[in-house]
């Protein structure tokens, strides 16, 4: 078999400069775990069905399994490895707190999904927070203690002092 | 077991605080097996079969091998010697020598350079095969002995008989005052880890190979390893990369993993394989779907007088861990409630499919749902409140059952309690309006199978602990990370111990050259199991360094405290000195501080054939109500609230604990009500749905809300009491909502999974009046099957000593043959 010539794009990702060549077929899941050696970003089926491969391309939650590489020519692609800062992120602050990380695979994705979700709206309902995580799923956690830490994530991005509810992590009495 | 003595003074056990692994998680540091890549490594792929049953005529694979790019070929000659995670069923092969026995088996392998390269060569494979009558379901194995699927097993297509008695039943029947008859059946379905199966294998020159690979069972695939290859196990290394998910479906030793081991060895390169979603159907190992018959005499205040149950498993192509799961279908229906005579008849059928194994619950929540559902009916009829029923006639703590498995801590009178008071139970329970309905169940699970996978004297769970100079301690265990928790497991209980902060420690696990055996992640044991033979190596540490601290403070060992990073006089706590100079004192005098643990459970009480599959150091209880909305138009039925309560014996981490309760319930309520492994029966047992997408689970937007309740009745066999979580809060889901369904539209869908096709059957039927007990879809009849004679067992309570009547002469053989499932 005979190798295609590698393409090359330039492309904004977790907030700085980066160009990369590979293979013109491939997909931006592949790009990011071959070409770039960014591995947190995982993938469940391939076919854009699980929401596992979710990453932000210009803000926008995307599957990255079902996007070119070459289309991100240009653009901002923001994953997993860019969210925490010298600390953690109040999402990752709070899913590690509650547990809403159990095996951690689907966690990049659900992480990138709610920090868009937050970027859009500060103060999202369960129903807000069910539907724009309605594209990823998790056969851990049930999903409860994701929801919980997105509303107290994003209860502290609001500048507000919230701790998680005792019967999150002690059960009712 | 210790620790339970002195809880007042727990500091880390019971906490709500981070998995140790949590911060890799939530940063995406962690790296499962398909994360990783070496130098110059190759990538494998696999030919499956596109036939459910054929003989293979023959593999040309000459093309393949010319391919640029591809580096090796394998085929079934290249593996004669078979493996199985059983020692009595080793019926599978790496790759398939002369016999397909289901669409996906692996018949050939290719490693390339590229995957595409890899992919583009399976189809320069010409397998030529002769088909043979697939065998579609049980009841086809039934009524077709031959074909024969395999060449071994009880009779025919039936892989596994089994016939135990406990006592007269009939006997039982005739002191009834009520005697029902029900027939369940609950579909297969599978685990589907949002992580596929991956292996990395790497050769070194020196003849040692290391395989990387997503197992929850490092030690058993070590196993299958050092025999198909014929490679010594001490040149073998079994790395057991943190699981994305695994639920079961990672516990036998697969194809791909020594696939990947001989190319490696082959080659001289690191070979990789990843699965395709689509293979991960065809590993499968998931849920039996299972036919099942439950007779029961009750008497007229709900005394269970006698129980028979039949249960017949569509197992697959291959055994599995199927014997064990053919047992367990009959093995813990006699630990919640009193069953003073007891009779089993189950049997496993071969067919054309992919294999069945061990998915969470692993055999039980199917005859659970029967049970719970049975049971919801007798009351019914007996016009008691369902909760109450079962309240009255609990199986008493510390006692042994018809069937010689002995309950230690037994909490499900409380979980009943919170759930029945926390739900409004008693107001709402047939007093809802139409098309709203709360449903009641309850069940039990183990904390580990007291008995090891192959027949041996040796712990089931080893740790290591180094403690060195710097205050640092490491903890080395086998045990294997699969996301349910089990390194914080480890490094709380050390913590605790030696008074350590919990995220200071080191944990190592799930390694073959590295640690020290556990068993695996299955039969929710490791919490009881490693977690006991961790408190021991850390008790030991602790015995260790307490002479040398209290030399040192002049004061008696006993008043030597360990906690907050110090180590002090109880009576004078500014009295001490660091963890750190702690083991120094120790050091200075004896040398390196390392201590080991080991966890062996107790004996078992049964002496029988077959009394090695239920045993446990403990069991855990649960109690659930589910609440229900039915759309009689449209048969959908939501979810909107379960309330559950479980005894977990003692949290050693609360929010874990939490966790696994939830996420037992979601897989409980997919299950429920759309989870399954559905075959085109007529087109040659094609799996329908091999895709995320049309295997329908549960997201966001069907997930319901779960409230909790944990209640710690503390097992002596347990590290601190602990028993499970990770399993148990599924089993009642299923049959609690199955009852909330009859009590919001009246009819009875005695089949999982619960669909809106047959509500609304069930429904019409009902309407049209001829559904009986106000409309019932499910199975009509139970095939006959060529049952052995009955094992005998007398109960406790007829003089029993857990052995079988006239089996004494060939019982040591029996049980040592049967125990090792």
């Amino acid at each position: 078999m005979v190798l295609a010539p590698k393409s090359r794009i330039a492309l904004r990702l977790n907030a700085e400069p980066c160009d990369v060549a590979f293979a013109p077929h491939k997909t931006l899941l592949e790009v990011l775990r071959e070409d770039l050696n960014l591995t947190g970003t995982k993938h469940g089926c391939e076919l854009g069905e699980c929401g596992t491969c979710t990453v932000l391309l210009d803000g926008r939650p995307v599957l990255s399994c079902l996007v070119l590489g070459l289309a991100c020519d240009g653009h901002a692609v923001d994953t997993i490895e860019g969210l925490a800062g010298a600390g953690l992120h109040p999402l990752q602050t709070a899913f590690a707190d509650l547990g809403a990380a159990q095996c951690g695979y689907c966690t990049p994705a659900f992480l990138l999904a709610a920090h868009a979700l937050l970027a859009a709206n500060p103060k999202p309902s369960r129903d807000d927070i069910k539907q724009a995580l309605s594209g990823n799923l998790c056969r851990c956690t049930g999903y409860i203690k994701i929801y919980e830490a997105v509303e107290l994530a994003a209860a502290r991005l609001r500048g507000e002092r919230a701790e998680p509810a005792p019967e999150t992590l002690y059960g009712r009495r | 077991m210790g620790g339970a003595d002195h809880p007042a003074a727990l500091r880390v056990i019971g906490k709500a605080l981070r998995k140790v692994d949590a911060v890799a998680k939530v940063t995406g540091a962690t790296k499962f097996a398909d994360d990783l890549a070496l130098p110059r490594m190759l990538y494998a792929k696999l030919l499956r079969s596109t036939q459910p049953h054929a003989r293979i005529l023959g593999v040309d694979a000459s093309k393949a091998q010319q391919l640029e790019g591809v580096r090796a070929v394998l085929t079934g000659k290249d593996f004669p010697i078979p493996f199985g995670i059983l020692p009595v069923s080793q019926d599978e092969h790496a790759l398939c020598p002369d016999t397909v026995r289901f669409i996906g088996d692996p018949v050939a392998a290719v490693a390339a350079t590229t995957e595409e390269i890899a992919t583009a060569a399976l189809d320069l494979i010409d397998v030529r095969y002769e088909p043979l009558r697939p065998i579609a379901s049980a009841a086809d194995a039934v009524a077709h002995p031959e074909p024969r699927i395999h060449e071994y097993g009880d009779s025919g297509n039936l892989h596994k008989l089994i016939h135990l008695e406990f006592g007269d039943v009939d006997e039982g029947f005739a002191a009834a005052d009520l005697v029902r008859e029900d027939l369940f059946f609950f579909e297969g379905n599978t685990h589907l880890p949002m992580e596929q199966h991956a292996a990395l294998a790497e050769w070194s020159a020196d003849g040692k190979v290391t395989v990387w690979s997503s197992t929850q069972t490092p030690h058993y695939v070590h196993r299958a390893l050092a025999k198909v290859l014929e490679l010594p196990a001490a040149r073998i290394r079994v790395i057991a990369t943190p699981n994305g998910g695994g639920f079961g479906g990672k516990s036998d030793p697969f194809s791909h993993e020594i696939v990947v081991a001989r190319l490696a060895m082959i080659t001289g390169r690191p070979v990789k394989i990843t699965l395709t979603r689509e293979e991960v159907f065809y590993c499968h190992r998931g849920r039996h779907p299972t036919l099942m018959w439950v007779k029961t005499g009750v008497t007229r205040d709900g005394a269970i007088t006698g129980m028979h149950f039949r249960s017949l498993l569509d197992g697959g192509g291959y055994g599995s861990y199927g014997v064990a799961s053919t047992y367990y279908t009959g093995a813990l229906q006699t630990v919640t409630y009193k069953v003073p005579r007891y009779k089993f008849q189950g049997a496993r059928a071969f067919t054309n499919k992919p294999p069945c194994g061990p998915k969470r619950g692993h055999g039980t929540p199917q005859p659970r749902y029967a049970l719970e559902v049975h049971l919801d009916k007798l009351a019914e009829q007996l016009n008691m409140d369902p909760a109450e029923l079962r309240l009255n006639h609990l199986q008493p703590p510390n006692s042994l059952t018809a069937n010689y498995l002995r309950v230690g801590s037994m909490g499900l009178g409380d979980c009943i309690r919170k759930v029945v008071d926390g739900s409004g139970w008693k107001r709402k329970f047939r007093q809802l309006p139409h098309g709203q309905g709360v449903g009641f169940a309850c069940s039990s699970y183990l904390s580990g199978a007291g008995l090891p996978i192959y027949w041996n004297h040796m712990p089931h769970s080893g740790v290591q602990l180094k403690l060195d100079r710097s205050g640092g301690v490491t903890v080395f265990c086998g045990s294997t990370e699969i996301g349910q928790g089990s390194d914080s497991i480890l490094a709380s209980i050390v913590a605790e111990v030696l008074g350590v902060d919990p995220f200071e420690i080191r944990v190592v696990t799930a390694d073959t050259d590295l640690t020290p055996v556990d068993l695996g992640s299955y039969s929710s044991r490791v919490t009881l199991m490693s977690g006991n033979a961790a408190l021991q190596a850390a008790e030991r540490a602790r015995e260790i360094i307490v002479p040398h601290v209290a030399k040192r403070l002049e004061v008696p060992g006993d008043r030597v405290v360990f906690a907050d990073g110090r180590v002090f006089d109880a009576q004078d706590p500014g009295r001490g000195m660091s963890f750190a100079e702690a083991v120094q004192a120790a050091e200075s005098v004896v040398g390196t501080v390392g201590t080991t643990g080991s966890y062996t459970p107790p004996q078992s009480a049964g002496r029988y054939r077959g009394a090695g599959v239920g045993p446990s150091p403990a069991y855990s209880y649960s109690a659930c109500v589910a609440a229900v909305d039915v759309d009689p138009d449209t048969g959908i039925v939501r979810v909107p609230t379960i309330w559950i309560a479980h005894d977990v014996g003692r949290c050693i981490n609360a929010a874990s604990a939490i966790g696994q309760i939830e996420g037992s319930v979601y897989m409980g309520l997919g299950e429920t009500l759309m989870e399954e492994m559905a075959y085109r029966e007529n087109r040659h047992v094609v799996h329908k749905i091999p895709s995320l997408l049309e295997y329908k689970s549960p997201t966001t937007l069907e997930m319901c809300d779960v409230i909790t309740y944990i209640i710690e009745d503390p097992d002596p066999n347990g590290p601190y009491g602990a028993k499970e979580v990770g399993q148990g809060p599924l089993l009642p889901v299923m049959p609690a909502v199955a009852n909330a369904v009859y009590d919001a539209v009246g009819v009875r869908v005695d089949e999982i999974p619960i669909t809106p096709e047959k509500v609304l059957k069930a429904l019409k039927k009902k309407g049209r009046g001829d559904g009986g007990e106000g409309g019932r879809i499910g199975p009509t009849s139970f095939p006959d099957i060529p049952w052995p004679e009955a094992t005998r067992v007398p109960p406790p309570w007829e003089g029993g000593d857990g052995k079988a009547i006239d089996q004494a002469a060939t019982l040591a053989g029996g049980v040592r043959e049967e125990r090792q499932h």
